[in-house]
Order: structure tokens, then sequence, then C-alpha cells
């Protein structure tokens, strides 16, 4: 079991380090909707000793949403705002890369030093959930695109997720189905107004927005 | 104490209601003014017992901020102050719903209502709070609704300016306070008053606890030099509130100072020096600057600053005679400066009102323009008379009856004992009878130049008295000034709980004090008595050598010039020349002249004006250097959102490695 378990977590960082090293804006969509997937397995692997309909249908919601919804909808978006690449973001791809690297000895690090209880099944766990979050963050903070912002925003939630299945065991099911309705609603709500806003202004770098604020005087 | 609460409930929901009626003006004055009233004389009741029967009345109310609790008490302190902002809440209550009615048309006119109701509530918890977070919150509250009121002219520039002016300076003053409370609590371990009574922590505990207060507190109350908010404020706010702000919001800071300096039980004596010297720049600084004013409210505001420093003298001779042992000083110098908190409170109201009634049947505040109001209006210069002199402290009034207390203390001190607490009280006593003699030449000139005479503009011959409603308040609070002064010895008895609270004496062990002040209050009262009884006779005596004579008006004595004019009077400025050019060197007055030239010289001018020495010398400075500081972190504040979230992530990550370092 630990071999598929880690074979996922991998898998997963190796998504992160793709989003931080591509400027298309479909595949990283695709990147996203495979972690998403690959994040659908991670409760059943790692409760693999009292699967239940509870479980199984959080996996299969989270997967429906993360794997197949988001991808679409921001898909569509980003068709019909007809954009396809991130062009200039504020920190370079390779630059980007290298953050990746940072994060990750980083993520380690911290993971070395954070006070964990023993049910942690695998020490890829809290690193590749550490790893996502802080990527997650990273592309939020270096990316122009709102697209892209908002991909950052769901690797982010991807590490959360990773994290707390891995650290709750019985954690109610009530606030994770929350947690998924917020992020639904979250994409939603971003991707409207990704729209939106491309209709109003032509673009939808968020770099331009600042254009609005009151004038230094 | 459940009145009280009542009190606050009513003025809360009353102040909403205003702001709800804000479009009609009539229902929203009618609303917040008889809330504010009804509040008050529900407070009052509370307050008196609190006074009067002695009793102690708390509430505690768990609530779910964190620190702290809503926990109030009324002792004699709270009560004691909380008797002058209900009283003077009522008389502005009243004097604003005629007041404000020249701004009916604006909807803001009845929004002001809602931030009056506020204050007064934030003001009345303030004295009451026994808890620092609630002390601080209800402080906020109260700089902020007064900040509200100030601005209401908002249309004007100089009221936009006096009122940032306002909010920098409250802040800065609240900024000091909230390290003084947490350092304070956290050498106890906990934001109660109670908690810091029973471990002795005071401001008075070190010099920069002690720092903190005084400039914390000294903010608002006004001591040279954090006074530099009160000349501009007072002048942009409408009458009602700056004589609800001048009478007792700053008061609120002396309030502040006493009841955490009172925690401590025996005072270090540089505290009492610092007291004193406060006291005593503030004082002879505040009426100097009054003295080369021309602007009515400015001139108020700067007297609000010498009367604060009267209070602070008091108190720095009350807090003497406690460091030394000496209970007589203690209680003498304490009476003197909370008995003037309540003088200050029913004159200042009162010439702040009549400055407002000036401006209402006049349409202006400057005294050069003004001249022979009394004989236009009669209620507001014979009111304006009787706070004049009671802030200038001539008996009967009641500005005598303080300052006198605190001279009694000084005298008794300087009688009785040596070294530096010698120097420190005849410091305090030659510096209040230089800012009494100061004082009665301030309010010789502006009684004299605004309302005798003959006017000098068309503002003073267009003048027309005030209706009703802004005439009782003002005649109420005069009444007050002469029933105070006239009944000395009672008020000290009335003031005897909270002295023995604050000076933490027996009230038995001090009886002696106590009857021998108030057999030398009722003698003084009895000479008053006298002298009005025999200036009365000599009136009248003139009206019997007078009667059957026509009495006609003719011009002064011109020196054989041809056609006099008004404004060949003296003016504000003439009138205070020479006391003026004696302190130049200080006041800085700057003046602007063209004289007359050639033998036929048309054109001639004089201006004088006496800008604020401590904002050019200090604040302004000051402000300067940490504009400029700031200045250079501007690349850190550009708006770019991304780099924003970058600060808050960054920031989380690095507390979270140093956590686990």
């Amino acid at each position: 079991m630990t071999t598929w378990l880690d074979g996922l977590l991998i898998l997963m960082v190796l998504t992160g380090f793709l989003l931080l090293g591509s400027s298309r804006l479909a595949e990283s969509i695709r990147m996203v909707a495979m972690q998403g997937l690959a994040l659908g397995f991670l409760p059943i692997l790692l409760h693999s000793d009292e699967i239940g309909i509870r479980l199984i249908l959080l996996s299969l919601g989270s997967m429906a949403l993360k794997g197949l919804l988001f991808p679409r909808l921001l898909l569509r978006a980003a068709r019909e705002a007809r954009i396809k690449r991130e062009i200039e973001p504020f920190v370079g791809f390779t630059m980007s890369l290298l953050t990746g690297i940072a994060i990750i000895w980083i993520s380690f690090w911290l993971s070395s030093r954070l006070p964990l209880t023993e049910s942690i099944r695998s020490t890829l766990i809290v690193p590749g959930a550490l790893f996502m979050t802080l990527t997650g963050f990273f592309l939020i903070v270096s990316r122009k695109i709102a697209i892209s912002q908002v991909l950052g925003y769901l690797v982010m939630e991807n590490g959360v997720f990773v994290f707390g299945v891995a650290m709750a065991k019985d954690q109610p099911w009530l606030i994770e189905l929350g947690v998924l309705l917020d992020v639904f609603v979250a994409v939603f709500v971003m991707g409207i107004t990704i729209f939106h806003i491309n209709r109003e202004f032509d673009h939808i770098d968020s770099d331009r927005l600042a254009n609005l604020k009151d004038s230094d005087s | 104490m459940i009145l009280f609460l009542i009190a606050v409930a009513i003025w809360v929901s009353t102040g909403i209601s205003a702001l709800v009626f804000s479009r009609r003006y009539a229902v929203s004055s009618w609303i917040g003014a008889g809330g504010a009233i009804l509040g008050c004389l529900l407070a009052l009741h509370s307050a008196l017992q609190a006074i009067l029967g002695n009793l102690l009345q708390s509430f505690q109310f768990p609530w779910s901020l964190p620190f702290g609790s809503f926990y109030l008490k009324m002792d004699p302190l709270s009560g004691w102050f909380l008797l002058p902002i209900l009283g003077l809440s009522i008389m502005a209550a009243l004097f604003g719903t005629e007041y404000m009615a020249a701004w009916r048309d604006r909807p803001s006119a009845g929004g002001s209502w809602f931030f009056f109701n506020i204050l007064i509530a934030s003001m009345s918890l303030v004295v009451v709070a026994r808890d620092g977070v609630l002390f601080l919150l209800a402080w906020e509250i109260m700089s902020l609704s007064s900040f509200f009121l100030v601005t209401f002219e908002h249309q004007k520039k100089f009221v936009r300016d006096a009122g940032w002016n306002y909010l920098v300076a409250t802040h800065a003053g609240t900024a000091c306070l909230l390290a003084l409370f947490v350092l304070m609590a956290k050498s106890t371990g906990s934001f109660s008053f109670d908690a810091w009574l029973e471990k002795g922590v005071s401001p008075f505990s070190s010099i920069v606890l002690f720092l903190l207060a005084v400039v914390g507190f000294g903010t608002k109350a006004g001591f040279v030099p954090l006074h530099i908010w009160l000349p501009e404020a007072h002048p942009a706010a409408p009458s009602h509130v700056s004589a609800l702000m001048s009478g007792v919001m700053i008061k609120t800071g002396i309030y502040g100072l006493v009841r955490l300096l009172s925690f401590s039980e025996v005072p270090p004596e540089w505290g009492c020096w610092i007291l004193i010297g406060i006291g005593a720049s503030s004082g002879i600084l505040g009426v100097l600057f009054a003295l080369a004013q021309h602007d009515l409210k400015r001139l108020l505001a700067y007297h609000s600053i010498e009367n604060i420093g009267i209070i602070s003298l008091g108190l720095g001779v009350g807090y003497l005679g406690l460091s030394i042992h000496s209970p007589g000083l203690a209680i003498l110098g304490f009476s003197g400066g909370l008995l003037h908190v309540l003088n200050h409170a029913l004159f200042k109201g009162l010439l702040f009102m009549g400055a407002g009634s000036l401006l209402h049947g006049t349409g202006t505040l400057d005294i050069e323009h003004l001249g022979g109001v009394i004989k236009k209006m009669p209620w507001t210069g014979s009111t304006f008379l009787i706070g004049a002199a009671a802030i200038a402290g001539l008996p009967p009034m009641n500005g005598f009856i303080s300052e006198f207390l605190i001279y009694l203390g000084a005298l008794k001190g300087i009688g009785t004992l040596h070294g530096s607490p010698l120097v420190f009280l005849i410091i305090a006593a030659t510096s209040l009878t230089l800012i009494g003699g100061l004082a009665l030449a301030c309010f010789a000139k502006a009684f004299g130049v605004i309302f005798l005479g003959s006017p000098r503009s068309k503002h003073g011959h267009d003048a027309h008295e005030s209706g009703w409603g802004m005439r009782l308040p003002m005649i109420s609070l005069a009444a007050g000034c002469a029933a105070v002064g006239l009944m000395a010895p009672l008020a000290f008895l009335i003031l005897r709980p909270v002295l023995t609270m604050v000076c933490r004496i027996e009230a038995l062990a001090a009886q002696e004090i106590f009857t021998q002040t108030s057999m030398t209050l009722f003698f003084v009262v009895l000479t008053v008595l006298g002298f009005l009884g025999l200036a009365g006779f000599l009136w009248g005596l003139r009206r019997w050598l007078l009667s059957g004579k026509t009495i006609h008006e003719s011009v002064t004595w011109d020196c054989g010039y041809d056609a006099p004019s008004p404004r060949m009077q003296y003016t504000g400025s003439s009138f205070a020349q020479p006391l003026t050019s004696l302190f130049k060197s200080i006041l800085r007055t700057q003046r602007k002249i063209s004289p007359p030239s050639g033998f036929f010289p048309i054109h001639a001018s004089f201006f004088t004006s006496a800008p604020d020495v401590f904002v050019r010398t200090i604040i302004r400075p000051f402000y300067h250097a940490v504009r400029f500081g700031f200045s250079k972190m501007k690349w850190f504040q550009h708006g770019r959102v991304n780099a924003y979230i970058l600060y808050i992530g960054l920031t989380l990550l690095i507390l979270l490695i140093w956590n686990l370092r």
C-alpha cells in the first residue's frame, strides 16, 4: 500500500513542478485535473482498513469536482477569454522551478520539525502536502493571469486536503464536504468573474486592475 | 447600576432612531435630545447614589471578546466625574436643539444627534469601566464620535483640517494608552482594574509607565505641548459640541490619570513634581496664548488648556501630600483639583454656549468685529459675564472656590514643609497667582471688547438675542456657577467620599481637616456675601442719587477730534498689547504692519496673529520627521495585490519556521 501511496504523492509533486514550469494554460489545467484525480484515491489508500460508503462517496465527489468539473469550467473560461498562455509572469519559469526546489527543501525541513502523531502512514505525505500548499501559494503570487491564479488556489487547496486526510483519522465528512463546497463555489465565482472581467476590459491581467486604485497624491 | 445600564440603552437606541429619522430634523432632534436628557437623568440618579450614599454598585457581564470583561463599577470617583458629564450633556442637548436648527435642511444635522448620544454614552462608560480593554473600547468610541461631531461642517476646509488634526492627536494618545495598559496587564496578569489595585501597580511604578500615562491621557486632556488639537477642533465644532468636549470630554483624560494613579499606595515625589510642572506650564502658557487670540472660541479653547493646568496643579499638590504623608495637604490639593473639574465644566460649558449664542446672533466670533452686544443680547451678555467671572477665579463664583482650596493647600504646606516639596509648592502657588491674573486680564478683554462699547461692524449692529432653548441652558449653568460658589462648604462636604477614596484615608482620621476647611470656606462665603451686600448697597445708593436726574449719552472725551467713530475704540489686540509684548519671547506674535505714510495717508493696516508656537517648534518638525520616515516605506505599499498576498504568506511561513526552529 505504501508504495502506491508514495507513488501518488510523487505524482502530485511532479505535477506541481510541471505547473511551475509551464506557460501553456490548457496543459496546466490538465495537470491540476490529474492532481485532483490522484487526490481522490488518497483517502481510500490511507484508510484502506475502514472503507465505507462514506469514504467512497467522498473520494468520488472530490474526483468528480476536481478532476472533471473544475477543469472543464476553467478550460471554457480560457477559451471564452481567448487566452492560451501565461506570457509574462511576475516570476520567470526558470526562476519558478528553482523556487519549487527551494519549496521542496523547506517542506522536508518543516515536516522533520513538526510535532506529528504516529498515525501518519508515509514519510512523504506531510512534505508532499506542504509542498503543494506552498507551491499553490507561490503560483497565486507569481502569476498574472487570473486563471493561473485560480489554478494556484486549487493546488493550495489540494495540499490542505492531503494534509487533512493524512492527519485526521476520523475527520467528520461533513467538514470535508463543506470544504469541497467552498472550493466549488470559489472556482465557480472566479470562473464567472474572469469571464465578465474579460468581457468588460478585454483582458484578464490582474496586474492591470491596479490601474483602478487611487493615484498617489 | 441598573438605571445606568438603562440610560446607556436609551442613549444608544435614541441615537440610532435619530439617525433613522435624519431626513426630518424636528423629529430626529426631539428624539435625539430627548433621549440624551432622559438617559442623563436616569444615570444621574445612579451617580448621586454613588457619591452621596457612598454606595458601591458593580455589574459584570461575560463577553466573547478576547481579554477583559464587561465590568462596570460605580464608586464615588466615577460618580464625581459622571456628575459634570451628565449635567452638561443635558444642557448641551437643550442648547443643541435650537442651535442646530440653523442647519435643519441638511440630513447630517439630524444624524449628528446619533454621534452626540453615542458620545455621552461612551464618556459615561469610560468613567465606570473597570476593565482595561473595555475602558480603551469606550475611549476609542468617545474619540471617534467626537471626531464626527467636530467635522459636522465638513464642507469647510478648516473644519476638515481640524478634524484630521484631532483624529491624529487622539490616536497618538490612544497608542500610548494601549502600550501602558498592555504593560500594566503584563505585570499583573489581568486587565481588571481590581487586580491592578490589589497588586498596587500604577503609572507611578516606573517612569516609563508614568510618561506613557501622561502622554496618553494628556493628549486628550490638553497638556502643553500635546494640546495642539484643542485650539483647532473647538472653533470647528458646533458650539454645544465644543461645550461638551471642552467642558467634560477632556476631563476623561484627568479621570484616567487619577484612576490609574490611585492604584498606588504611596506615590513617589518625582511624579508629583512632574504633575506640578505640567500644571504650571499648561496653565501659564494656555492663558498666555488665549490673551493673543481674536477668535472667541479659540480663546476659550486655550482657556481649557489653562484650566486643565489648574486641575493638574491641584492633583500635583494632592499627590505631594500623599507622598510626604500629609493628609491635610492631600485633601486640600485633591479637593481643589477635583472641584475644579466640576467648576470648569459649568463655566466653560456656559462660555462656549455663550459663544454659540453670539455666533447665532451676530454671525461672527471675531472679537474685533463685535462690540456693544450686551445691549442687543442681554441674556447672553450677563450669563457670559458670570462665566467670565467664574473662569477668572473671582469670588463669589465657583472658580474662586476651587482655586482657593489649592492656594490653601499650597500655603499650608509652605508654612510647615522644607526642602524640595516646599520649592514645588511655591511654584504651584505662584504660577496659580500668575494664571489667575492673566485669566482676569484675558476675560476683561473678551467681555469688554465683545459686549461693551459700541458695535465695530455691522455684525454688532445686527445682533439679536437667542431663543429660550439657548437661553435656558446658559441661565442654568450661570446659576450653577453661582450656587457652587455660594454653597462652597456644602460642595466640599459632598466631595468628601471622593476625597477619602482617592487619599485612602479613614473618614474619621481626617475629621479635623474636613471641619476646619469647611469652616474656612464658610467664612469665605460670609465675607463674599458681605461684599456682595456692600456692592448692592452702593448700587442702590447710586440709583437713589441719580433718581430724578436725566441721563443722556454723549461721546467720550475725544481730544478735540471732530468725528470719533466706533473704530477708534480699544480693540482686543490693543487691550492685550501690554501683556502680550511682555511675553513676546514666548508668544512670538506675528505682526503685519503697513504704517501710514505721507501727510495724507490713505492706506494703513495692522494685523497680528499668534499661531501656536508648539505646533511650529515641536509638533510639526516631529510629524515631518515621521512622514519622511514613512515615505521611505512607500515602495512597500504600492498597491499590487499579488505582492500583498506574498507579504502575508511569507510572514506566516517565517513565523512557522521561527516557531519550529
